[in-house]
């Protein structure tokens, strides 16, 4: 990214303004979002008026929530457990190797990322059901991790383009076998896209309604919780937990994109965030 | 590739393969399974094979309504969320220099922050009591409570737009920045405006894109029942939710088979096109 890319040409004024309208639209309801979780007056009405800490404290007096983040943070671990376990053989797989079925096995195993959530959900739900499964925190691990496994694997294969195959070649030459050399050459290599990718599976499994909706058993996720009280009444305590994942997910999300980023470095273009880039 | 044995290809593909078509196939042919089955007057679900689901589908004229209404609002939404995505990737891609890395990431954020927020966001805002309706009576813009802010096809597509417009921009601008900076030099060496500039080099090497961001943006709105449910009311109701509550209170798993294998084929229909599209369009 140089400063060659402008030509020394400004901005039309328009684009610049339609720009930050953009962002405006972007941030703006979150903002509300954020400010009104200090409002005194709770949810609604304009101005805010007489800021609290009053919803906060509310917030983390309630245990039925913190139980639900639990579960969640357990879920996420385990998703991510999976979703890399698998993700990382596949990438390998659809970056080196040529093999009959191939191109079907991309497109299976990228299709949950662009198929809507509940295809997948209700799939998996009567597997279940004729697998004789209980509904259950498991069950939403096994579907968070079959469905995050497209996620990892675009973020590995992404990391693996940009891999040097000379070192492996090296290491492969000089008599190491392809296990040792994974272990010694490959993996390490690739440890910041494994972050990476573990990071943002973490993030989008703490998030996930769509597919947990239909596989959830007695156990509550977060996301599901605030929807089902979502359903009996907005509360202001809802803001305040809103604006905490709000800030918990901007950490994870910027701290990924400084992991992703630092394996591009010296290439002049910026990382391809979808599979268009597969 | 000679350096990759047969045991390191199985040991690479085997593992996700086996775990894919036990957890992926395999609960979608159940999915075709069940599409051909009914449900008993117990509410039990019977294993008769017959074409009844998609019978009802074809001649209860509601499935084919609330299918098109979703269509519209999901090429509403792909429509605005490209209005809003490509602009601002071009701003991004072609002029900034010192904080582009900052302003991409402010654009990433939104996209990978919780659903449920943000939809969330907008219920608070729109709706009688909301932030914009205290908003407008504060400025005495308006006396009484706009009503159709919320509950209605208007708040589904506003919030998914706002979903969706991070979607859009990604695809669009990996495609933006992929495009050689010499060939618009040399564009405008040659005299073109930079309008046609624009119109004749860059626009049509961000094609893919453009396809790439669209297909995301329509297919995820269309199989959409979140935001219906937060924002939508009776009147916002989408084909998904018809399709939940044939797996909640309507229990007719067999018929909401019908619909998601219909959505699935439309789904892999659209991708599959997309794609030769795409083909032929590409100019590399």
């Amino acid at each position: 990214m140089t400063s060659a890319d402008t030509n020394g040409r400004k901005v039309a004024p328009w684009l610049a303004a339609y720009s930050a309208m953009v962002y405006a639209f972007l941030y703006l309801p979150i903002l509300v979002l954020v400010i009104y979780s200090f409002n005194g007056q709770g949810i609604g009405g304009f101005p805010p008026r007489g800021w609290t800490l009053n919803w906060y404290s509310i917030l983390f007096a309630d245990a039925g929530l913190w139980s639900t983040v639990l579960n969640s943070l357990l879920v996420a671990i385990a998703g991510v457990g999976i979703s890399i376990g698998l993700g990382l053989p596949a990438a390998l797989a659809l970056d080196r190797t040529g093999f009959p079925g191939k191109a079907i096995f991309r497109r299976i195993v990228l299709l949950p990322l662009i198929l809507p959530g509940i295809i997948t959900g209700l799939s998996l739900l009567m597997f279940f059901v004729a697998a004789g499964m209980k509904l259950s925190l498991r069950t939403i691990v096994l579907g968070h991790g079959t469905a995050l496994i497209s996620v990892a694997t675009t973020e590995i294969f992404a990391g693996l383009q940009k891999l040097d195959r000379a070192q492996e070649e090296a290491s492969l030459d000089l008599g190491a076998n392809h296990w040792k050399t994974f272990c010694r050459v490959t993996l390490p290599n690739l440890r910041v896209s494994i972050i990476a990718a573990a990071l943002l599976i973490f993030t989008l499994s703490m998030d996930e309604i769509a597919v947990s909706f239909f596989l959830i058993g007695r156990e509550n996720t977060l996301p599901l919780e605030i929807w089902s009280r979502l359903r009996r009444g907005i509360t202001p305590e809802l803001n305040a937990i809103s604006t905490l994942i709000l800030l918990f997910s901007i950490a994870l999300i910027v701290l990924w994109y400084r992991l992703r980023t630092r394996t591009e470095r010296g290439s002049q273009t910026a990382p391809a965030l979808t599979p268009a880039g597969m | 590739m000679s350096m990759y044995t047969r045991a390191y290809k199985a040991a690479v593909a085997v593992p996700p393969l086996l775990w894919v078509v036990v957890f992926l196939l395999l609960p979608y042919s159940i999915l075709f399974c069940y599409s051909f089955w009914s449900v008993s007057p117990l509410q039990v679900i019977v294993h008769s094979w017959n074409f009844d689901n998609y019978r009802e589908l074809l001649h209860n004229p509601i499935y084919a309504l609330v299918l098109f209404r979703s269509m519209r609002i999901a090429t509403t939404v792909t429509l605005l969320a490209l209005a809003l995505g490509y602009p601002l990737a071009y701003c991004l891609s072609f002029f900034a220099t010192k904080r582009k890395d900052l302003l991409y990431q402010l654009v990433i954020i939104p996209l990978w922050v919780s659903y449920l927020v943000r939809g969330y966001a907008w219920k608070t805002i729109l709706g009688s009591d909301g932030v914009l309706n205290g908003f407008l009576q504060y400025f005495h813009l308006t006396r009484h409570p706009v009503e159709f802010f919320l509950y209605s096809p208007f708040a589904v597509i506003l919030t998914l737009t706002h979903i969706y417009t991070p979607f859009t921009f990604l695809p669009i601008y990996a495609s933006l920045e992929h495009i050689p900076r010499n060939l618009v030099e040399a564009s405008h060496d040659l005299g073109a405006s930079p309008f046609k500039t624009f119109w004749r080099v860059v626009f049509p090497l961000s094609i893919p894109g453009v396809l790439a961001g669209a297909t995301f943006a329509f297919v995820l709105t269309l199989g959409d029942f979140l935001a219906p449910l937060l924002v939508g009311g009776p009147s916002g109701i989408m084909i998904s939710n018809i399709v939940v509550s044939l797996f909640g209170a309507a229990y007719n798993w067999p018929l909401g088979a019908a619909i998601s294998l219909c959505m699935l084929l439309l789904v892999v229909g659209l991708l599959t096109a997309v794609e030769r599209l795409e083909k032929k369009l590409s100019y590399s």
